[in-house]
């Protein structure tokens, strides 16, 4: 049987990996981007999971804005990638320090 | 619950919606507008800022309303707040003009964004529930991101906004997940339903605790509170700096009604819980911020860390928990908002053509350029130091006196240490602009409506600090006890 509180330690689980993933990854910038969308997804997993259970479909609601977000997030996300690529030649993240103090 | 809206519910939203109209107006307009006519484009949204304002105060309403399904909320705070942010961001557009104007970004995008931030703010200011807070965040940070890479040659511009970015969607995550739990374990998002459930049920649930830490670090990241504070000064930094202008005043006023909204009405029953934590970030934001900025040679990047000590001080307002806390941490927001539109306006005015004045250098001997520009400056400068008899002096003393009053003397007498401690970069400014001698005499570029509104915004400062009595007032009847 599973219960509730699997589905909140799944989410929990991928919502610690999204988080270890953004602050570990000193590589590519389109890794960053993929681990805020599991971010997003770690949260929807709760709200779906807390909605079915409350039998409240609030949460499920709330899910449908978070989608839509998430997209228009990814679009500006990577168009500001591209602007940034044009004018460095690179996605590295570890480039991304002219800025200091 | 009613299913069908009537006008009398869509009325107390009739700004939101009117602007949202606007702005897709003006953005098709644009589209079809020349470079030579690009000027309507900024006639048009002032404009349309100014329809929202008529509209905001015909349908102001005297007591707190609830409409849209409990998804809005009207209130004469709101309604303060509101009016206030389009005043400011139409300020900031003029502002701007000449400054994008000599660099070739005076395009349409400026302004259709910011149109949007501001119907983000709007919304932030209204939500009546979890959901609709979170979609005002969203469509104000989005229009940021967008406006802080919108300089498309810049580098440092587009490094910053991936930067912002990144660090912002971190925040709504966190946000996110902190309301995932907190609606797992009351069943509603709504503010109001939350703040009566809380008063019943056990506040001291360890879950809801767990949800309200999320809560406070997505909240402590919007406001760029230490530790939560790493954007600040690389986006005030690193975006053109009409665009810093708008990041550093419209919207604070966002953030201090995300806060009021999520901590003080739907949490309220768990003051005792987020003040500690909000102690904390207070007594961080305002040591970290007072102290690095003393480190600063460039002025965007110094009055970035200058806006993290002063949003510590308006948290201490916030953790009071007290009406009189809420009031003094509204005031300290208006009247550090109008601060920071003159001293960004400032730098913005000194700049020319491929020269940024964004140097503490760049500020020497400015009296001997311009003595009436170099009094300005130091009006803002007094006022955001909190020198009286200007209205940053008040604004302290409001929050000062309101932590005194919950009895946390040591959290006044730190706020009073750091800032003398922030009044020496204040003052550094000033010794330049009066004291140093400069090899600088190009004459001052702006238009006149510029430095009228400028010497106006500034004179602001001043007036309100030699009567203060009035906005306190304003302060105290919308948020009544």
């Amino acid at each position: 049987m599973i219960t509730l509180s699997h589905y909140l330690f799944l989410a929990g689980i991928l919502f610690a990996i999204a988080v270890a993933g953004i602050f570990l990854n000193r590589k590519n910038v389109i890794v960053l981007l993929m681990c805020i969308e599991l971010m997003l997804l770690a949260v929807n997993f709760n709200f779906v999971a807390f909605s079915r259970f409350l039998g409240n479909l609030d949460g499920q609601i709330f899910v449908f804005f978070i989608l839509t977000v998430a997209a228009a997030e990814a679009a500006i996300g990577l168009a500001i990638l591209v602007v940034l690529f044009r004018e460095r030649r690179s996605i590295n993240v570890d480039d991304l320090d002219v800025m200091k103090g | 619950m009613n299913q069908v809206l009537t006008w009398a519910e869509l009325a107390p939203a009739s700004a939101e919606i009117f602007l949202l109209a606007a702005a897709c107006a003006v953005l098709l307009v644009d589209l079809a507008l020349s470079d030579r006519y690009r000027w309507v484009t900024y006639v048009l949204s002032i404009v349309a800022l100014a329809g929202a304002a008529v509209l905001t105060s015909r349908y102001g309403v005297g007591e707190r309303t609830v409409t849209l399904f409990g998804h809005y909320v009207a209130d004469p705070m709101g309604t303060v707040l509101k009016l206030v942010n389009y005043a400011v961001v139409a300020v900031v557009m003029l502002y701007s003009r000449d400054y994008l104007d000599r660099r070739g970004l005076f395009k349409g995008e400026y302004f259709v964004l910011a149109l949007f931030a501001v119907i983000g703010i709007n919304v932030m200011i209204s939500a009546g529930s979890l959901l609709s807070m979170y979609l005002g965040i969203e469509i104000l940070s989005l229009a940021l991101y967008a406006m802080v890479a919108f300089d498309r040659d810049n580098g440092i511009a587009a490094e910053s906004a991936m930067k912002y970015f990144v660090l912002g969607a971190i925040a709504s995550g966190t946000l996110l997940y902190g309301i995932s739990i907190v609606y797992g374990i009351t069943g509603t998002f709504r503010l109001d339903w939350l703040a009566n459930g809380l008063t019943r049920a056990n506040v001291h649930n360890i879950g809801l605790l767990f949800g309200l830490a999320f809560i406070v670090v997505g909240v402590a990241f919007k406001f760029g509170a230490v530790p939560f504070h790493m954007w600040i000064p690389d986006v005030y930094h690193g975006a053109p700096t009409s665009v810093t202008l708008f990041i550093g005043s419209a919207p604070k006023i966002a953030s201090f009604a995300l806060t009021m909204r999520v901590l003080a009405e739907g949490l309220g029953g768990m003051t005792e819980a987020w003040q500690d934590m909000l102690v904390v970030l207070s007594v961080l934001s305002m040591g970290l911020g007072n102290v690095i900025a003393i480190a600063q040679t460039n002025i965007k990047r110094m009055l970035a860390y200058s806006t993290i000590s002063h949003v510590g001080f308006i948290l201490l307002g916030i953790l009071a928990g007290t009406v009189e806390g809420y009031q003094a941490a509204m005031f300290y927001t208006l009247t550090y908002v109008i601060m920071a539109t003159g001293s960004f306006g400032v730098i913005l005015l000194l700049s020319r053509q491929g020269f940024e004045a964004d140097e503490l250098q760049d500020f020497k001997g400015l009296n001997q350029r311009s003595p009436w520009f170099a009094f300005v400056m130091l009006l803002l400068m007094f006022g955001t130091a909190g020198v009286p008899p200007m209205v940053g002096f008040w604004a302290k003393v409001q929050v000062i006196s309101a932590v005194l009053n919950i009895g946390m003397t040591w959290l006044a007498v730190a706020a009073v240490f750091f800032s003398v401690i922030g009044a020496f970069y204040y003052l550094r400014v000033v010794k330049l602009m009066y004291f140093d001698a400069t090899e600088d005499k190009a004459a001052i570029e702006a238009s006149a409506g510029f430095r009228l509104v400028l010497s106006a915004n500034a004179l602001l400062v001043l007036a309100l600090g030699l009567m203060p009595g009035w906005l306190l007032e304003v302060c105290a009847s919308v948020i009544p006890g």
